[in-house]
């Protein structure tokens, strides 16, 4: 487990570390050449990056008529008048709410599912577990695109699309094999006498998963559900080619659907903030796990 | 991210791949079992429970799919005949379907080759962009680079799509608005032109992926050996040389891998045509493989045309991570004889 816990965390550590202090030696001219022109390059890139954010965000206060009369122009008043209208009228709160039950579910979902299915497989010899890892290996492989026909004929015989659930178990099916691909890895690096120790202590195989050896896998849950979470709020073509009931639609679906529909007679203000409505999750949870998904990524080339 | 797949990143599917491959070298085998109902159930609801799931909802899906794409099926009636490769010859012969995939073509050779281009560069210089005395440092202030460079990576694709086509709306978007600052009057109408809308996709799709790919490739530099680096310096290697023969060598693994989520996710691209031009542009100038296959499936109902466009798309992604396999290989040999 320690090692796990490291391998989230190396590359923040590495490049916080204090550096030992350079004494007496002077900066050579092709030293600040490079320093500053890597400065000025990353700054401009940041600059690209920010500047269409900023844009977005000033824009979800502006009217339209503001919003093209000048494109850095500050709106004449601060209100939340956009907000109110996209969430109210355009229905982006029920399409969030819509969005925070299938992804809450789905994400729970996948991660017990996957922790469960990751944990077998590593830990005990069960006949077709070969087979098994080629077919996870295929779902990760092929395009939706080859299974999204068949998947919607499938839903529809089952009387499940267009509905909530339909979209949580497909959501779940396709994040299943990177959860456990993922997740694999971890359950094997877990302690074996641990392991022993709870049956010694005659606990069933069901009790020593849930209240000893996944505890023991928890950064590894961590890293996978912050994935997961972006992954499956940010899904777009499963609901849009499942989820035809307006009622049911999920925040990606409804923002294309808005913006397709109006064409260029959008209200652009509107747009504006039903984008930040959107990002808004997101952004939270990339402060607040800036650190940790940087590490998972590293971490994920580490081997 | 991977539009089509649900789940993490580009990249991170392939890390978890090789992890598990990794992990089941040493598979310890708890001895024979008794079948007790704890260990029964425990099976079947553990491992049935999951694979059921995937089975039906990914696997028969996949399955299925081959078989539908040599039917005539329209999905809504009940007779459906077998046609053989009927949709493939109906496929190849659709000017709009090659143009399609000419498209895809372009978006999977150029997309890749721009993005990790810029992110190995910015990788670089973060990393070795620091004084060349003493240790191999990187640049200064570069934890905030990388906080906003990695920013685009998590918000949602058909946002980005969206909110780029605002961008270039010709009047009253942001970029003809920054035009007009330095005095340009000949604004382009960016996604209206036939020959601006395809590079002003793709400069979209490598504006929401350098971040996250840099962020890959700076943790794969960080981990080459300190000692290789010194190494090279007291050698007497600048930092152009450094990162020719020491960086770009050492992470070659890495950037094959980047190569061929990037080129999977352009043959895919669904998603930001959606957001930026969801009829296919003017002239179809963006019009890909996917968008078509989605026309025909849920607008015309031609579902087994649709499904065979499925398989084409497949093929051609089994192809391009085939070449692009090989072309790593070649190249890698190039290096070795080189070196020696």
């Amino acid at each position: 487990m320690s090692t796990d816990t490291r391998a989230a965390v190396t590359v923040n550590r590495r490049s916080s570390a204090p550096r030992p202090p350079q004494v007496g030696v002077q900066s050579t001219a092709g030293d600040k050449a490079v320093g500053i022109t890597s400065h000025v390059v990353m700054a401009i890139w940041s600059l690209v990056v920010i500047l269409p954010m900023l844009w977005t965000l000033l824009g979800s206060f502006k009217t339209t008529k503001e919003i093209f009369a000048s494109p850095f122009g500050l709106p004449a008043s601060w209100n939340l008048d956009n907000y109110i209208s996209a969430w109210v009228e355009n229905n982006f709160g029920g399409m969030f709410l819509n969005t925070v039950i299938v992804v809450g579910v789905a994400l729970v979902s996948v991660m017990i599912l996957g922790a469960m299915c990751a944990y077998v497989l590593a830990r005990f010899s069960v006949p077709g577990s070969r087979i098994i890892y080629y077919l996870m290996l295929a779902g990760l492989t092929f395009p939706v695109f080859l299974a999204i026909v068949p998947l919607f004929m499938i839903l529809q015989n089952m009387q499940l699309l267009g509905s909530l659930f339909g979209l949580i178990i497909t959501y779940v099916a396709f994040a299943l094999p990177f959860t456990v691909f993922f997740l694999f890895s971890f359950f094997k690096s877990l302690s074996y006498e641990i392991q022993e120790a709870a049956y010694m202590d005659g606990a069933s195989e069901w009790r020593t998963f849930f209240t000893v050896m996944l505890p023991m896998a928890k950064p590894g849950m961590a890293a996978v559900a912050i994935m997961n979470f972006l992954g499956l709020w940010n899904q777009f073509l499963l609901p849009v080619a499942l989820n035809p009931e307006k009622d049911n639609w999920v925040l990606s679906q409804g923002m294309a659907a808005y913006a397709s529909s109006a064409g260029y007679a959008l209200d652009f203000g509107q747009m504006f903030a039903a984008v930040m409505i959107t990002i808004i999750p997101v952004l939270i949870v990339y402060v607040l796990f800036q650190r940790q998904l940087q590490g998972s990524v590293a971490q994920g080339t580490s081997k | 991210m991977s539009n089509s797949t649900v789940s993490g990143g580009p990249g991170l599917e392939t890390a978890a791949v090789v992890a598990a491959e990794a992990g089941r070298r040493r598979s310890l085998r708890l001895g024979g079992r008794k079948l007790t109902f704890d260990y029964v159930s425990f099976l079947l609801v553990f491992l049935g429970l999951p694979l059921a799931i995937f089975l039906i909802f990914v696997i028969s899906p996949f399955a299925q799919a081959l078989y539908y794409a040599s039917t005539n099926w329209t999905g809504f009636s009940d007779t459906m005949d077998f046609v053989g490769v009927d949709n493939y010859v109906r496929l190849l012969n659709d000017p709009t379907f090659l143009q399609a995939m000419r498209n895809n073509i372009v978006l999977a050779l150029v997309v890749p080759l721009i993005t990790i281009v810029i992110a190995l560069i910015f990788a670089s210089m973060i990393t070795v962009g620091g004084p060349s005395h003493g240790q191999v440092r990187g640049l200064k202030g570069s934890s905030f680079y990388r906080v906003i460079s990695f920013f685009p990576y998590v918000i949602p694709a058909i946002v980005i799509a969206i909110l780029w086509n605002m961008i270039y709306t010709p009047s009253g978007g942001l970029l003809n608005g920054v035009l007009g600052l330095f005095g340009v009057t000949d604004q382009p109408s960016w996604l209206g032109d036939e020959r601006t809308a395809m590079g002003a996709t793709i400069f979209v799709i490598v504006w929401s992926m350098v971040g996250f790919y840099m962020i890959l490739f700076i943790a794969a530099i960080k981990g080459i050996p300190a000692e290789t680096l010194e190494a090279a310096r007291i050698d007497g290697a600048g930092r152009w040389r450094t990162v020719t023969s020491i960086l770009l060598p050492q992470i070659r693994d890495n950037v094959q891998t980047a190569y061929i989520y990037l080129g999977i996710m352009a043959l895919d691209a669904f998603v930001y045509m959606a957001g930026l031009n969801s009829t296919g542009g003017p002239g179809n100038s963006t019009l890909v493989m996917s968008q078509y296959l989605y026309r025909t499936a849920f607008e015309k109902g031609q579902f087994g045309l649709a499904t065979a466009m499925g398989v084409v798309l497949a093929i051609i992604t089994l192809l391009f991570a085939a070449l692009i396999i090989g072309v790593f290989r070649l190249i890698g040999g190039k290096d070795e004889g080189g070196r020696s």
